[in-house]
């Protein structure tokens, strides 16, 4: 699915990262702890956490990580966003727990890194 | 060829800028046009080593070198050391205190992480003294 259709599926509101709407998905990391990420096969991944330090980001840049979405209506401060932007990695925030957030992708097709579902 | 050899310096608990020297280096990997799933594995393994760094070590350093056929990384610290190096190679196990998990690290997979991404890794470390992590990556040809 595409980063458009992801944001729908979860309410999501963009915070950085308009252009790559058309960035398709179909698999899922979700974590707080980054190193779980960095051991997934997380190339290309949308990464859900409650983590909203610099360090996801660049979790995200040195995994390769397609976009973060921040769960439970989290915000990162800006120095994060800007980072985003200078990375290219779209950041989201949904309202939805983590939970919730990864029933509803799981429900439209999305797998886990490993590719099951 | 003469390497390019390259280093930056890691700053004991500095969670801000953690994670720049291993972007830094994944920018002058790019900048070689090399491949992206090397890359993407030595970014992975300077970010662990950097992290484990800043969470446990005093001021260290990252030095990458590259020559014809591998890619070393060598990340330097003086700070905690490890205590028992088979433990913490274990999938799992972890010292990080509650702060280092607040800012997504802990996970106890920062030396397993790097074993399984680089093609060599020694781990020479002494209690209160210091740990010393070297990599290396090897090019291929084809």
């Amino acid at each position: 699915m595409t980063l458009s259709e992801l944001k729908d599926i979860l309410e999501a509101s963009i915070l950085v990262g308009n252009e790559h709407l058309n960035r398709e998905f179909d698999k899922c990391g979700a974590s707080d702890l980054m190193s779980d990420i960095l051991a997934g096969l997380s190339e290309g991944c949308v990464l859900l956490t409650g983590l909203t330090t610099v360090q996801a980001v660049r979790t995200a840049a040195v995994a390769g990580v397609g976009a973060i979405v921040f769960v439970r209506d989290k915000t990162p401060p800006q120095a994060v966003i800007d980072l985003a932007r200078t990375e290219g990695i779209p950041l989201l925030t949904t309202p939805f727990s983590m939970f919730i957030s990864c029933g509803r992708l799981h429900a439209n097709g999305i797998t886990g890194l490993s590719g099951m579902r | 060829m003469t390497a390019f050899i390259k280093s930056f310096s890691i700053k004991k608990r500095d969670f801000v800028r953690a994670g720049e020297a291993s972007i830094n280096v994944q920018n002058i990997l790019k900048s070689l046009n090399m491949d992206h799933k090397l890359i993407r594995r030595i970014a992975i393994c300077g970010y662990e080593g950097e992290m484990n760094a800043v969470m446990h070590g005093g001021d260290g350093i990252l030095t990458v070198e590259i020559d014809t056929g591998r890619i070393i990384l060598d990340i330097a610290d003086n700070g905690d050391g490890i205590e028992n190096i088979e433990l913490a190679m274990q999938k799992g196990y972890s010292t990080a205190t509650e702060e280092h998990r607040e800012m997504g690290f802990g996970a106890g997979m920062g030396l397993p992480n790097m074993k399984v991404n680089s093609d060599m890794l020694s781990v020479e470390s002494e209690k209160g003294k210091g740990t010393h992590l070297h990599m290396e990556f090897y090019v291929s040809t084809d």
